[in-house]
């Protein structure tokens, strides 16, 4: 950990203000940033705590769905009565990540743009393009197990590894951000998250300085929400895969994580599965979603894992129907 | 004292404290906080700190290193390098990779990776840190071997697994009417103990005292001594809490050299840790294996042919993961081949881990059995019942087992567990999602046994206190030497004080190899021997018929207080426990059976392990509390060995990439369901005067593959490439 400087604002403007020069960043939960400030990985000259910006709030909003301030803990949102009664699949995917004492000090927004955890980047003397661009990529001809099977490039194959997102992709959630201008935005998830191209190191379109002030849940659509996290152990894992799902009989909406830069969701496949044959369904989801996967040999197990994992969610998601 | 007979009678035999299911002693200090682990010790001036900068290759030499930036840092006091760091000498301890592994900042040579290439002090560790950072180190990197496989040709006969041969095994084998040839690989695996590596250092004068985490106080205290070029009378180590070892702290590393050499330099007590990610290149690691393992047998299950060959690697002058070495003992069978081959690779020292050898031994030889018992249709607890053997299979009836249970072990948990019940093929059970399955291994573990002394003093008052340099890994040693003491005295546990791990005390036997319970209680019993003679004597009675008990001294019905006898000024006894020729009269080895139910998951191929049993022999159980909980540490850790526990090794650049505990998976409590253990009566008269033998390592040798041949049962797979994880379970599905 290199030294740094130390603010904290008072207002959503004046952190964004304060946060625009470069080597500046925001600090919430500090779960993550701090694990990589101690291993310099990350080295930001001035960091401008948001932690207690008045964030924190899960409000309805006027169309009936919910807003979730961008401070507000992940175990908080996980508990709202109104998500585990109507966007269940959040609250089972926030669950199945990390452990509880994180969850209580993680946010929102930090959930969100918590970095990769592809090994060589969490060490400083290999190489790695996300963590020090042009330095090439270790892991294409290395450890690359858990990393991406779908939207990576020759620079970058790493996953992104939050659980949380996967299940907002599903929703169809908005972030909402403030500029340093005062101008505020509204991002779908593909339009928040990069894909590495030959860019890695940006993860995501925000700004110098731009916010996260919050997470915007259109109004429920029913059906069975489900989470399905596999991984090497039985908690305090990363993904393998994960599927995050909402089975309304013939309609489905499937959200990928732990196999793309960012949580994959392919409407079109989504289509293909509403028109093809009962049998034939998931793996016509599939098919389609993952045409023109590049996996390493060693995460060549992923797609299929993905076929099997959805098969589950779908079975599972048949039976709680019925009961 | 010298045991080199069967032990007679003795007070240990009352059982009135020793066998009794007291709680750990020091168990409220330990859960306050108030047990000081070696990083913890407050110290009359102000620590400096200092921060450990690892090797960014794994093979080569340092062609320049510059520490201008770091030296002027905030709070640095002292940046050393191999340019600068003060001579050393070659330390020499039991464990041969030592050596090597003493002299730290030497020269610029790099023989792995995250080897010290320099050390920072500063009056924080956040500035120590971060001035480490400042640090810019250029290499000169050479070509290095980090593939075992590529490998195998070049292996040699290592000095300390030397091929045993008995009868004509490949002829044997190749009459046998019934066979598996089978290869097995196990991966590099990490110590991983919660307390990472960590050293105070400070010097008075001459005098060097060291607080470490080392698990043999006399073997760090000797080999400092001999790498500072300082006598060893003036070193004092302190190891009085120490929060796991698993065989990593059998060594010493960095922390304890550098922060040594910086407290002389600079005149104040310097201390350090190793931070997470520099533990598992920095220090040992237990090396990977290639074992195959070849048996032939008579349709009924006997077997002829035995023959186990491993491959293993390790930097220059370093010694082998015995792998084979269970095969020597298991099983009977009058043809016999056991061979190990060595390579030399670049990757951080392979070293002592968790049942050395046994632990991945049992993996490959417990597969092999269950493969051959389901290709002779046998059930698989009948065929190691019937290649049960009373003597060492190579030496033959001239050298008995001292004990051995393991039938008994294998009947009570096969009944207790509900082996009948079990699914009788592959895919047979399913409960949900879940495909069910059992498996059986047996356990095996050498005995070891290693002299250990003790002071033990009657105070004023008529309380006793015990003082020896053993050890307490988190073990348990503190409860049971009190016990034992207690027991020999004729004393309340509460009377007793254990002070450990100091090298001003008389030296012990440490904690290593599941020797320690057994070896330190041994030199603990020596010693109260002597002073049960000393106290008799001052009461005036004969010592033969002096009877301890209630805290007097008997004879007949005359009794004298023992305070009465401690007097004002105490009286003390000193003495060591050795051993004669026993171990090689008899064989001696902890026996037992493990027993796992594993769910398999029909979709995705997750691995459960939803239950477990572990039935134990080994000799008198000096306390069950903590022999369980040895057990349970055990059990836990052959399960993440069979499912999860790997040292991911990058074959370019030469290092183990997965460096920390995010990655590196052990299991975590979910993974661990009802974990039930036996103890089996018995008393092992050739191994102490205690007639007990090592626990904790049984725990772990055979259970991992128990997991894997129930895995077998559950799911039809066969993963012989270790760890077990769900991607080789969908390949073997192969859809
Ligand atoms: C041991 C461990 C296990 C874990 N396991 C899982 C898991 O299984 N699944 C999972 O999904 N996650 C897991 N995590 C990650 C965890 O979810 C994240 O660390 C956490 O969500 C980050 O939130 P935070 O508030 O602490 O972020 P911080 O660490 O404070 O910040 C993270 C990043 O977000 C930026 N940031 C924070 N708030 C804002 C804002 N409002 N606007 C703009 N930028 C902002 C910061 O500048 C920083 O770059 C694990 C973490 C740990 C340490
Ligand atoms: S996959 Fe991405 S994060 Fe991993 S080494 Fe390559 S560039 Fe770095």
């Amino acid at each position: 950990m290199r030294a740094f400087s130390y603010t904290r604002a008072d207002t959503p403007q004046a952190a964004a203000q304060a946060a625009e020069a470069t080597g500046t960043k925001f600090i919430a939960g500090g779960t993550n940033l701090l694990d990589l400030m101690k291993l310099d990985i990350e080295q930001p000259s001035r960091l401008v705590d948001v932690s207690r910006l008045n964030l924190r709030d899960v409000t309805d909003t006027p169309d009936g769905g919910l807003h979730v301030g961008a401070l507000v803990t992940n175990t908080d949102l996980a508990n709202h009565p109104r998500v585990k009664a109507d966007y269940a699949v959040l609250t089972r995917a926030i669950v199945a990540g990390a452990s509880g004492q994180i969850r209580n000090k993680a946010t929102t927004g930090g959930n969100l743009l918590q970095r990769a955890r592809c090994p060589y980047f969490y060490d400083t003397n290999l190489p790695c393009n996300k963590r020090d661009p042009g330095t090439g990529c270790a892991a294409l001809r290395g450890l690359s197990r858990t990393l991406a099977v779908i939207g990576t490039s020759d620079a970058c194959i790493a996953q992104h590894p939050s659980d949380m997102a996967v299940a907002l992709r599903v929703l169809d959630a908005t972030v909402s951000t403030l500029k340093p201008d005062g101008t505020a935005r509204t991002l779908t998830l593909d339009e928040f998250y990069r894909l590495p191209e030959d860019t890695p190191h940006l993860e995501t379109t925000l700004e110098p300085g731009e916010l996260i002030t919050g997470v915007t849940l259109p109004p429920p659509v029913g059906g069975t929400h489900l989470y399905r996290k596999v991984r090497d152990r039985a908690s305090y894992a990363f993904a393998l895969v994960s599927v995050a799902a909402i089975v309304d009989g013939d309609r489905v909406r499937v959200a990928f994580g732990g196999v793309a830069p960012r949580p994959w969701r392919v409407p079109d496949a989504e289509d293909a599965y509403a028109q093809a044959k009962a049998d034939g369904r998931a793996d016509a989801l599939i098919d389609r979603a993952f045409e023109g996967a590049r996996p390493t040999e060693e995460n060549a197990f992923k797609v299929p894992l993905l076929r099997r994992t959805l098969k589950a969610v779908l079975a599972q998601a048949g039976q709680e129907a019925q009961a | 004292m010298k045991f080199e007979q069967a032990s007679p009678p003795n007070p240990i035999d009352q059982e009135r404290v020793v066998t009794r299911p007291f709680t750990r002693i020091e168990g409220p200090l330990k859960v306050s906080g108030q047990a000081p682990y070696a990083y913890e010790y407050g110290l009359p001036e102000a620590p400096t700190y200092g921060f450990v900068l690892g090797a960014g290759i794994a093979h080569g030499r340092v062609t320049r290193i510059d520490t201008t930036q770091a030296e002027a840092a905030p709070g640095v006091l002292l940046v050393l390098t191999h340019e600068n760091m003060p001579a050393q000498a070659r330390s020499d301890t039991p464990v041969p990779q030592q050596r090597e592994a003493s002299p730290q900042l030497s020269g610029p040579e790099i023989r792995h990776y995250h080897q010290a290439v320099a050390f920072v002090v500063a009056e924080t560790f956040e500035q120590a840190r971060a001035a480490a950072n400042l640090i810019e180190v250029e290499y000169e990197v050479t070509p290095g071997q980090f593939t075992l496989a590529d490998t195998v040709d070049s292996g040699k006969e290592p000095k300390d697994a030397v091929d045993s041969v008995v009868g004509d095994f490949e002829s044997a084998f190749a009459d046998a009417a019934a066979t598996v040839d089978l290869t097995f690989t196990t991966p590099d695996q990490s110590q991983a103990p919660m307390e990472p590596h960590a050293t105070i250092a400070q010097w008075d004068g001459d005098q060097l005292t060291v607080h470490t985490a080392h698990q043999v106080v006399h073997w760090v205290r000797r080999g400092l001594a001999l790498t500072l070029n300082v006598p060893q009378k003036d070193v004092r180590v302190v190891a009085a809490f120490i929060g796991g070892g698993f065989g990593t702290k059998l060594l010493f590393f960095s922390d304890a050299v550098l922060s040594a050499a910086a407290a002389r330099l600079l005149g104040r007590p310097v201390k350090t840790t190793l931070h997470r990610p520099l533990i598992f290149n920095n220090t040992s690691h237990r090396a990977a294996t290639i074992q195959r393992v070849r048996l032939g047998a008579d349709p009924d299950g006997t077997l002829h042919a035995v023959g186990h060959d491993t491959w293993t690697g390790n930097l220059p002058g370093g010694d082998s993961e015995p792998a084979c070495e269970q095969t020597k003992y298991l099983y009977g069978g009058e043809h016999r081949q056991i061979r190990t081959r060595q390579s030399e690779l670049d990757l951080p020292p392979g070293a002592s881990m968790r049942a050395p050898g046994e632990a991945v031994g049992m993996l490959a030889l417990e597969g092999a059995m269950d493969e051959l018992a389901e290709k002779l249709g046998l059930d698989p607890v009948e065929l190691r019942l019937r290649n049960d053997v009373q003597f060492d299979p190579e030496k033959g009836p001239k050298r008995p087992f001292s004990s051995r249970r393991l039938a008994a072990a294998l009947r009570t948990g096969a009944k207790a567990f509900g082996w009948d019940d079990r699914p009788r093929a592959p895919r047979e059970r399913q409960d949900g999602e879940w495909y069910v399955g059992y498996g059986v291994a047996s356990a095996f573990r050498t005995n070891l046994v290693m002299p250990s002394g003790a002071t033990v003093r009657l105070n004023p008052g008529g309380t006793l206190t015990v003082e020896t340099q053993m050890t307490d890994i988190g073990t348990g040693s503190y409860t049971v030497l009190a016990q034992v003491a207690a027991e020999m005295l004729g004393l309340d546990l509460n009377q007793v004080e254990v002070k450990l791990g100091d090298s001003d005390f008389p030296q012990a036997s440490g904690s290593g190899g599941s020797w320690g319970a057994n070896s330190s209680s041994a030199g603990v019993y020596a010693a109260c021997d002597e002073l049960r003679r000393d106290l008799a004597q001052k009461a005036g009675y004969q010592s033969a018929n002096a009877v301890f008990r209630g805290g007097k001294v008997w004879q007949g019905a005359e009794c004298t207080e023992l305070s009465e006898l401690a007097g004002k000024g105490g009286v003390e006894a000193t003495a060591r426990m050795t051993y004669g020729d026993l171990t090689e009269q008899f064989m001696q080895a902890g026996f037992g059976a493990h027993f796992v139910e594993v769910g398999v998951n029909a979709h995705t191929g997750e691995v459960r392990v939803r239950r477990a049993l572990s039935v134990v022999a080994a000799g008198r159980i000096l306390n069950p509390v903590t022999a369980r909980s040895q057990c349970l540490g055990g059990m836990t850790m052959g399960i993440g060995s069979a499912l999860m526990e790997a040292l991911h090794v990058d074959h370019d650049l030469g290092l183990f990439v997965n460096h920390d505990l995010g990655e590196y998976h052990v299991p975590v409590h979910a993974d661990i369901p009802d974990l039930d253990v036996l103890f089996l009566d018995e008393l092992d008269d050739q191994s102490s005067p205690l007639r007990a033998k090592g626990v904790g390592e049984l725990g772990i040798s055979g259970v991992g593959a128990a997991v894997a041949n129930a895995v077998y049962n559950a799911s039809g797979v066969r993963v012989r490439d270790f760890p077990i994880t769900l991607d080789k379970i969908l390949a073997g599905w192969d859809d």
